[in-house]
C-alpha cells in the first residue's frame, strides 16, 4: 500500500473477548492491519464474524481486550475528541433515530460533538448542506418524525448527518443490508462521493462481497474472528484458494456474480 | 399525547376503568363537602347499628357511628396509602431498574440480585412483622411507607428488562457518538421509551398499595390514626358482623375496595393494549 500516505488506524495483535471462564466468546482474534489515509478498506464476512465488534473497536465504543490498537499513532484516550473525527453510520436505519423527536431535530444535535461549537445559524446551514448531499430538500423533512420516513429515507438521513459532521473518517457498519438494492447503489454513490470531495478514509463492514469489490482500495476478509485474507480486490480474488472467501464468493447471487466475475476480469487485464 | 388519549378513549375497559376511578376520587375529595364527615361522632340516640334513615344514610357501627362518614374517610385514607406507596414503589423501582438495566454489568447483577430478593421475600409477612414491631407510632403514612419500600422490585424488574433491551439499541449509540452526557441519553433517549411502562407500573403499584393495606388492617395490624377501609372491615369482624349476617357492616367498604382496584386494572390493562400495539386487535 501506498506507504507515503499516513497510518488511520493502525491494529497489532488486537483481540476482543466477552465473557468470562466457560463462557468466554472471543469476538475478534489476534488481527493486525494498517489502514491509511483515503482509503476505502471493506471488512467483510458472514455474521457473527466479529466484524461488527471491530467496527466498534475502531470507533472507540469497545476497548480491545489484549493488543495495540492506535488512531494516527496514539491510544484513544478521549472518546469525544475521537468522534470528532471518526464517525459511524450504522446497520438499521429504523432504530438509529429517537422516535419522540424530530429528524431535523436530532441531526442538529449530532453538531454538538464538533469541538468547536458552531453558531445556530451555521448548525441549521451545515445540516441544510448534509441534507442536499443526500438529495434531500431541507423543507420535506421539516417537521418530520423518524416514524415517518421509509428505510431508504432513513438511512440516507443518516448520511446527511455524516455530510454535516464531516469527519475525517467514516465508520460505516453494514449501511446497505436493511434497504433494497436500488437505494443500496446509492448509498454505495454516497460512499465515493464521500471519499472524493472530502477525502475521508472509509471503513465499510459488509457481508456482500460484491459490493467490497465495487467499492474498496483494499478488502479485509474475517472469518470468526480473524483476518483470513486481506489485499486489494484482485488480490482477494486472486487467492480463491483460501475457503472463507470462496465461500463468500458462493453466496453472491448467480446473477450478480458472472458480472462481477467479467468485470474483474476486465480489471485484470 | 392527545392521540393517545383519544386512543385510550376508544377502549371501552379504559372509559369504564377510569370513570370508576374518577367517582372514587371525587367521593373521597369532594365528599366532605357535601357529606358532615365525623368519625369521631357518637350518635347516641340513634344507637349501635342503627338502621338506614334520613339522618345515617347506610345507618351507624357497632359504637353508633356513621357509616357513610366512616366510608367516606375510609376511601380517603386507603387512596392515600395506594398513591404514597405507589409513588415510593414506582420512583424507587424506576431508578433502580433504569440505573441497573442502563448501566449493565456487575452494577447490574448486584441490583437484579437485590431485586430478586425483594421478590421472593413475601411483602406481606414483612409487612406484619413491621406493623407489630412499631405498636403505638403505626399510622397510615408508616404503612404506605413500608409497602411502598417492599412493593418497589416489581416495578424495578419490569423498567430494567425495557432499560436493558434500550441500551442496545442503535438510537443510543448514535446518541452516545453525538457526544451526549450519559444524563442527556437516559432523560432523553431513554426515558421517553419507558414512559408508558412507569405510568402503568404505577397504576398496577396503586392497586397493590391500596389492597396491601386494606389486608394488613383487616387482620388487625392497620394505621392507628386513622379509619381506613380495612379498618372498617377489622371491626365488622372483631364485633361479629360476619356471624351475625350483618352486612352493612362489611359489605360497602368490600365493594368500594374492589371497585377501586378493578377500575385500576381495567386501567392498566387497556393501557397494555393501547401502548403495546401488538395486543391491539
Amino acid at each position: 500500500m501506498p506507504s507515503n500516505k499516513s497510518i488511520v488506524f493502525s491494529a497489532q495483535n488486537v483481540s476482543k473477548t466477552f465473557g468470562a471462564g466457560k463462557r468466554l466468546k472471543t469476538a475478534v482474534n489476534n488481527v493486525t492491519f494498517d489502514i491509511y489515509d483515503g482509503e476505502i478498506i471493506s471488512i467483510v464476512g458472514g455474521s457473527g464474524c466479529g466484524k461488527s465488534v471491530l467496527a466498534k473497536v475502531m470507533l472507540g465504543l469497545y476497548q480491545p481486550t489484549s493488543g495495540v490498537f492506535l488512531y494516527r499513532d496514539d491510544k484513544i484516550r478521549s472518546l469525544k475528541k475521537h468522534w470528532n473525527e471518526v464517525q459511524s453510520v450504522f446497520q438499521d436505519p429504523f432504530s438509529c433515530f429517537n422516535q419522540f423527536f424530530t429528524i431535523r431535530s436530532q441531526l442538529e444535535d449530532a453538531l454538538n460533538i464538533l469541538e468547536k461549537k458552531p453558531s445556530k445559524e451555521e448548525v441549521k446551514a451545515r445540516v441544510d448542506a448534509g441534507l442536499m448531499a443526500v438529495n434531500v430538500k431541507p423543507a420535506d423533512i421539516e417537521g418530520k418524525y423518524p416514524f415517518e420516513l421509509s428505510g431508504g429515507q432513513m438511512q440516507r438521513m443518516l448520511l446527511a448527518r455524516i455530510f454535516a459532521l464531516k469527519p475525517k473518517v467514516l465508520i460505516a457498519d453494514e449501511p446497505t443490508s436493511m434497504v433494497d438494492a436500488c437505494v443500496r447503489a446509492n448509498i454505495l454513490d454516497y460512499l465515493m462521493k464521500l471519499k472524493q470531495e472530502l477525502q475521508m478514509t472509509i471503513v465499510f463492514v459488509t457481508h456482500d462481497i460484491g459490493l467490497a469489490n465495487y467499492v474498496s482500495d483494499r478488502i479485509f476478509i474475517m472469518h470468526e474472528g480473524s483476518i483470513v485474507n486481506q489485499g486489494t480486490p484482485e488480490e482477494v480474488l486472486d487467492k480463491t484458494d483460501e475457503p472463507h472467501t470462496l465461500k463468500l464468493l458462493d453466496d453472491i447471487p448467480e446473477v450478480h456474480k458472472t458480472e462481477w466475475i467479467k468485470n474483474s476480469h476486465r480489471s485484470k487485464r | 399525547m392527545l392521540k393517545l388519549l383519544k386512543n385510550l378513549m376508544k377502549s371501552p375497559m379504559f372509559v369504564v376503568g377510569i370513570s370508576i376511578f374518577i367517582l372514587t376520587l371525587l367521593v373521597a375529595i369532594l365528599g366532605p363537602l357535601f357529606y358532615n364527615v365525623d368519625t369521631n361522632f357518637r350518635d347516641i340516640v340513634a344507637g349501635p347499628y342503627a338502621p338506614s334513615s334520613g339522618e345515617h344514610l347506610l345507618g351507624t357501627d357497632h359504637l353508633g357511628r356513621d357509616y357513610v362518614s366512616l366510608l367516606i374517610s375510609g376511601l380517603r385514607s386507603s387512596l392515600y396509602v395506594g398513591f404514597l406507596a405507589g409513588i415510593i414503589a414506582t420512583v424507587l423501582g424506576v431508578f433502580i431498574g433504569l440505573f441497573g438495566g442502563f448501566r449493565g454489568g456487575w452494577i447490574d447483577e448486584v441490583l437484579n440480585m437485590l431485586t430478586n430478593l425483594f421478590i421472593v421475600i413475601p411483602q406481606f409477612v414483612i409487612l406484619v412483622l413491621i406493623s407489630t414491631a412499631v405498636k403505638d407510632g403505626r399510622s397510615l403514612t408508616l404503612i404506605g411507607l413500608i409497602i411502598g419500600l417492599t412493593a418497589w422490585s416489581w416495578s424495578a424488574r419490569a423498567v430494567r428488562a425495557q432499560a436493558s433491551s434500550l441500551r442496545s439499541r442503535d438510537h443510543i449509540a448514535l446518541a452516545r457518538i453525538n457526544g451526549a452526557s450519559s444524563l442527556t441519553i437516559v432523560v432523553k433517549h431513554v426515558l421517553p421509551y419507558l414512559l408508558s411502562y412507569v405510568f402503568m407500573v404505577f397504576i398496577m403499584q396503586v392497586g397493590s398499595g391500596i389492597l396491601s393495606e386494606a389486608s394488613i388492617s383487616m387482620i388487625g395490624l392497620g394505621p392507628l390514626d386513622s379509619t381506613s377501609l380495612g379498618i372498617i372491615l377489622n371491626e365488622a369482624k372483631d364485633n361479629g358482623a360476619l356471624s351475625d349476617s350483618i352486612w352493612i357492616a362489611f359489605l360497602p367498604a368490600t365493594i368500594i375496595i374492589t371497585l377501586t382496584v378493578f377500575a385500576l386494572y381495567l386501567i392498566n390493562t387497556s393501557m397494555e393494549g393501547v401502548f403495546n400495539p401488538r395486543l391491539r386487535k
